[in-house]
């Protein structure tokens, strides 16, 4: 079968995500923490990077960030080149649309909304195929996800690992140049996270993708490309 | 293609049924309601109207207008002034009936013109004597600015038009003298008595006019009353009765006489009437107000329910704004839906109501319920529902889209 992805092409670099002293604070008055504290971090395309690190360490802020779903009180992000930690919110909220896929740890599936459906959400929004194609497209991914036979069913059908497969494919339906997992197998069994980094990083590799998820499990960031230790808002 | 944000709406707005039905119902009400009740006080209104212009025309030219800074002796016995302002006079009745009749026959909108002789006689039968007020009229004429042909319901207006000392009596002052048609009466008026017969018993359904008003015909009338020449007022009607201000404001200028549109004349009750739709349509608008309370209510929590899912479409590149249009376009199906259906549910209640039986006598006289249905009515309820449940739709889809996706998948979204 012909793959459903096509090559993405990578800037002479190779760097798709960069970030540099990153600064971020987190609530208000007496209970406001300094969650990152000048953290730099870049990641290239086909590459997978982990982030590890003890609860309340700054990972998934610093995985939201990079997403661009929050903003650095100090420092800079560039997504492909493009520096976006100041940019406002609609470029910001483009740059997610074309450049990034998201996998979060509670599937966060839209569950009034058949695997196919949601698979073709963050297609219908950028617009950039034909509807026909956009299924096409959708078909092709959740087939490589292995839930070909699935396609129609609606969220609240599917079980855990398999809506999280659905969430992957979701992340790759733009072909995103960076795809951003926060603990992705955080909430499935033994069995379907090694099924899922496995779908997530093949998939990733034959796109040349850069990867960077967020991890509790030793076993799954022993089997990425490079592995970042985080503590107290720092890299260690 | 279908929106991608409608699309995502119909699906939010599906998993919420029972508080998207109680806001369909509220807006089904709402528009309904309002439709009904604007078509019940219009028809009662319209009939009304109907009515005053079937008796009284649309405009009535009574006095003439002198010009003038001095006082002035006005002809004849009858006239006198009724009215001096800014030097000018308004002398009761027409001289020359003729000549302003042919006048006002050359604006475009005017239909008829009849010449009228008016004047207080006193009616007497075998069986007791009533006050009355005798109009004289060429027949021709009145039944072109009157209902007066369709007023008939007793006798013949064949038999008032060749017989001579022939009368049209109200409905109710026959019967309270125990008239019926072909019988003889006794009329009195200025020192002399004559007696006519009744050819044919009206009924206007405006009481008062049934329960005083006498015709005879123009001949008959200026001998009774001792008026050989001029008119006590001329009856206009109009193709367009709308337009009685506009016309009766330019006779006025042109034709030196005082001009008095249908509007004016029964001003009062149609600002009763006006009064009571708006009165109406406030009421029931409160099941608008209902239905944009439970379209907040059915929106505010599908935000707090699906909070997740905003983050999730923001992070896929979904902007604010789509999120607005996601829970305004719910409104939107609500309201689309719930017009439609309130505009069905008017029309059938609008239907029933109309067949409700209702005795009214008065101003106007009907045995049924009287509707109107208006295409203006449905626009007003539907615009009003629009309005009301949109403004109240604003507030949750803007929370919605103010919501940050990482404070939302971080879980400190407020």
């Amino acid at each position: 079968m012909p793959s459903p992805f096509s090559l993405l092409p990578s800037p002479a670099s190779g760097i798709a995500l960069r970030c540099t002293g990153l600064h971020r604070y987190l609530g208000v008055g007496e209970g406001r923490v300094h969650v990152l504290k000048g953290v730099s971090f870049e990641a290239r395309r086909g590459e997978v990077v982990a982030i590890v690190g003890p609860s309340g360490c700054g990972k998934s802020t610093l995985l939201y960030l990079l997403g661009l779903l929050d903003q650095p009180d100090d420092g800079q992000i560039e997504i492909n080149g493009a520096v976006m930690s100041n940019s406002d919110d609609a470029a910001r909220t483009a740059a997610r649309g074309a450049h990034i896929g998201f996998v979060f740890q509670f599937h966060f599936l839209m569950l009034e909304f058949s695997a196919l459906e949601n698979v073709m959400m963050p297609m219908r929004k950028l617009g950039r195929l034909a509807p026909d194609a956009m299924k096409a497209r959708a078909h092709a991914l959740l087939e490589s996800v292995g839930l070909g036979a699935k396609t129609h069913r609606l969220g609240t059908q599917l079980s855990g690992g398999e809506q999280q497969r659905v969430a992957v494919a979701r992340a790759l339906a733009n072909e995103p140049a960076i795809l951003l997992a926060d603990e992705p197998t955080g909430n499935l069994d033994a069995k379907n996270s090694a099924l899922v980094f496995d779908l997530l990083t093949r998939l990733a590799k034959e796109q040349g993708q850069a990867v960077v998820l967020v991890t509790h499990n030793p076993e799954i960031a022993q089997r990425c490309d490079f592995t970042r230790a985080m503590r107290d808002g720092v890299f260690v | 293609m279908i929106s991608p944000n409608l699309r995502i709406a119909f699906r939010f707005l599906t998993a919420k049924k029972r508080a998207m039905i109680m806001s369909l119902a509220c807006t089904v009400l709402g528009v309904g309601l309002f439709i009904v009740t604007q078509a019940t006080t219009s028809g009662f209104e319209e009939f009304f109207t109907r009515t005053i212009l079937g008796i009284n025309g649309a405009i009535r030219i009574e006095d003439r207008i002198q010009e003038t800074m001095t006082s002035m002796a006005a002809a004849g016995s009858d006239d006198f002034y009724i009215a001096n302002r800014e030097g000018v006079k308004y002398i009761e009745g027409v001289e020359e009936p003729q000549r302003i009749a042919d006048a006002v026959r050359e604006f475009p909108n005017v239909r008829g013109v009849s010449a009228v002789v008016r004047g207080n006689v006193q009616l007497t039968s075998a069986f007791k004597t009533e006050d009355a007020q005798v109009l004289g009229i060429n027949l021709e004429d009145h039944v072109r600015v009157s209902r007066l042909a369709e007023q008939i319901v007793a006798g013949e207006l064949e038999n008032f038009r060749s017989a001579t000392g022939g009368a049209l009596v109200g409905r109710v002052l026959a019967d309270r003298l125990q008239l019926t048609v072909g019988d003889s009466v006794s009329v009195a008026a200025r020192g002399q008595a004559r007696r006519l017969k009744v050819s044919a018993i009206f009924e206007t359904g405006y009481r008062e006019v049934d329960k005083t008003n006498l015709y005879v015909l123009l001949p008959e009338a200026r001998s009774l009353l001792r008026r050989p020449s001029g008119a006590s007022f001329l009856q206009i009607s109009l193709h367009d009765p709308a337009r009685a201000p506009l016309d009766a404001r330019r006779m006025e200028e042109i034709l030196k006489h005082g001009a008095k549109p249908w509007q004016e004349r029964e001003k009062t009750w149609l600002d009763v009437f006006r009064a009571l739709r708006i009165s109406t349509g406030i009421t029931v608008s409160v099941f608008t107000l209902i239905a944009s309370l439970a379209m907040f209510n059915t929106l505010a929590m599908i935000v707090l329910e699906k909070t997740k899912d905003i983050a999730i479409l923001r992070s896929m590149g979904y902007e604010r704004r789509d999120i607005t249009r996601i829970f305004l376009w719910q409104a939107g199906i609500v309201l689309a839906i719930g017009s439609v259906l309130g505009a069905l549910f008017g029309w059938i209640v609008t239907w029933l109501v109309e067949r409700v039986p209702l005795r009214i006598t008065g101003i106007f006289k009907a045995d049924h319920f009287l509707v109107v249905r208006d295409g203006d009515h449905y626009l007003a309820a539907i615009a009003t529902a629009v309005v009301m449940v949109m403004v109240a739709s604003l507030i949750p889809a803007r929370r919605a889209a103010r919501l940050e996706p990482g404070d939302i998948v971080r879980g400190t979204a407020q």
